[in-house]
């Protein structure tokens, strides 16, 4: 394996992607992101010098329409789905001391 | 012939000559659920029995009508658990969203439920469609109809197996990476991804939005051309939903390939494929020329880039997409936590299975600083040199033939030890995600062990109509040679 994933990459990468792994967990994503990489790194191999960097096969355009309330209210029936629920509101943890 | 065997056109042909009732569709299949379902599990949920029986009451009252006129009216269907249903719980086969009602549906679901088809249940899949063998949904393995020692394959294994286990007429898959036309070439049935932007992505829980695209899975290529044809109408609240005057796809069940051009890439047929499939997929070359059609072989080129750069762009998109899995709005919340963030990732770390976070680490590293460049604009570049080699092929000929995987359906629980293996099983069908392109699965034989063999016909952009004419084309030979 050429791609050698540092605990510190682990951790970062655990950070951008919202999620903690167990010790053992952590070992395994190591040894598969490292193949992954090395996999990946295949696409090295061409050249691409040159080419634009292709996001959409289509060009992509904003749908623009009135700024104006189109949906019913579903505030009931949104709020059953929420784990957390206060006074007609979603309920959080603490967000600031 | 018993009603269960029939396609879904050939049914709706004896619901509107009056020879059977809804009701006595629904009842058939419901008593097919019953029987099958526990040992294949095509489905996560199944719609409440007296609610079935009712909507089938009702719709046959608008066919007697008059007012329900699509070949779908009164046809049973299932969709795939990644596709909102209002008021029907909508898994995406994942913990972190096991109890999720969803307010409204898919635009894709609306349209066929305009035309009356019957929503019986919500298909398994892998789960946020991540895999090719619907291994990793959260609520349990589905089993190949045809064998289930096999997987029906992934991510739509739900929606091929309750259409060739006859639980069902037709279905709707998702397709990012070959989600569609990998399970129906394993189950033995039809399934077709259209163009990209050819049907709504809205209400389908995305995974690798520019790739993503829903599509019909059904016995017969007939049954595929009319599911296809309802669902594919533009809405504004897809940005990428695509104005279409030609989706009048039906008109393309044509028996004719004469003079059709019809290339075979060289450089599918390589190493790792199945013997058998490739002899399958020679034959059915064969079969085109017998009709008329122009076969011949040429050089596709970058093959082998396809997956590389697949996994980037899909995983990069994912890890964005999956993001909103917060805990907060719906789904999955971890019982004990100290703070926002800490709330944040034991919800996510708990509510994901294996497959969904690696996926998710490998996005974030590609998209994260310093290493954005490298992998995912590399990526970004293969894709636009993918798209330019078949811009070149499809200067040369109408269609682009070849087998849909190397192998047939592998046996249970072989696939998921070893991802990167898994992952070549999506070499011939990913191509098609990348560069946005219709493609089509057909059946074209059996292996030794009596597992289906799929043939993939790719056409370009907006060319639905070319391939399902081909395809509809074999088919229809082969019924007739089979007769004879």
């Amino acid at each position: 394996m050429k791609n050698i994933i540092s605990d510190e990459t682990m951790e970062y990468v655990g950070i951008l992607a919202k999620l903690e792994l167990s010790p053992e967990e952590k070992e395994h994503a190591k040894q598969d992101m490292g193949r992954m990489l090395d996999y990946i790194e295949k696409l090295n191999e061409l050249d691409t010098t040159g080419v634009e960097p292709m996001s959409h096969v289509f060009p992509v355009v904003n749908v623009f329409r009135e700024d104006v309330v189109c949906n019913t209210d579903k505030t009931e029936e949104i709020l059953k789905n929420a784990p957390g629920v206060k006074n007609g509101m979603f309920k959080v943890p603490r967000t600031v001391e | 012939m018993s009603i269960l065997n029939l396609s879904a056109l050939a049914l709706s042909e004896k619901i509107k000559a009056g020879e059977i009732k809804v009701t006595e569709v629904a009842r058939l299949v419901l008593d097919q659920i019953k029987e099958t379902e526990e040992s294949i599990h095509s489905f996560v949920s199944l719609v409440d029995e007296d609610a079935v029986m009712k909507q089938a009451a009702l719709l046959q009252e608008g066919i007697d009508k008059g007012e329900l006129t699509s070949p779908l009216a009164g046809v049973p269907m299932a969709i795939k658990d990644n596709m909102c249903t209002n008021g029907i719980k909508t898994t995406c086969s994942s913990k972190i969203l096991e109890n999720f009602v969803p307010t409204y549906s898919s635009h894709a679901v609306e349209e066929l439920e305009k035309a009356g088809a019957l929503l019986i249940g919500k298909t398994n899949m892998d789960e946020f469609a991540m895999g090719s063998t619907t291994e990793t949904s959260a609520f349990g393995i589905t089993k190949n109809p045809v064998n289930i020692e096999h997987v029906p394959g992934g991510s739509s294994g739900g929606s091929a197996a309750s259409v060739a286990a006859k639980q069902c007429y037709f279905s709707l898959g998702s397709d990012t990476g070959g989600s569609i036309r990998l399970p129906a070439s394993y189950c033995g049935i039809v399934g077709m991804k259209p163009t990209y932007g050819t049907v709504s992505r809205y209400g389908l829980i995305a995974y690798g939005s520019s790739l993503d695209q829903i599509g019909p899975m059904a016995k017969t290529v007939a049954d595929c051309a009319t599911v296809l044809e309802v669902i594919s109408t533009y809405d504004e609240k897809d940005s990428t939903s695509m104005k279409r005057s030609d989706t009048d796809f039906t008109a393309a069940l044509v028996r004719d390939v004469k003079g059709m051009k019809i290339g075979i890439p060289r450089d599918y047929f390589t190493e790792g494929l199945q013997v058998e499939v490739k002899e399958a997929v020679l034959k059915a070359a064969e079969v085109f020329r017998s009709m008329g059609a122009i076969v011949e072989e040429f050089d596709l080129s970058l093959v082998e880039y396809a997956i590389p750069a697949y996994y980037t762009i899909a995983s990069a998109e994912a890890s964005s997409n999956l993001e909103r899995f917060d805990g907060i709005k719906y789904g999955y919340r971890t019982k004990e936590y100290e703070g926002l963030h800490a709330m944040y990732k034991k919800t996510r770390s708990e509510g994901f299975g294996a497959e969904v976070k690696r996926r998710i680490m490998l996005g974030s590293f590609v998209l994260s600083s310093g290493y954005y460049d490298a992998y995912y604009l590399k990526a970004l570049r293969t894709k636009a040199l993918i798209k330019k080699a078949f811009d070149h092929a499809f200067a040369s000929y109408d269609m682009i033939l070849g087998p849909v995987a190397p192998t047939t359906a592998p046996k249970l629980g072989m696939s998921l030890s070893d991802p990167m293996k898994m992952y070549l099983g999506d070499i011939y069908t990913i191509s098609a995600n990348l560069a946005g392109l219709p493609a089509i699965s057909v059946p074209c034989g059996f292996d030794q062990a009596g597992l289906p063999i799929g043939l993939q016909l790719t056409g370009d952009c907006f060319m639905e109509k070319k391939i399902i004419q081909a395809a509809f084309s074999y088919e229809q030979e082969m019924i007739q040679k089979e007769v004879e």
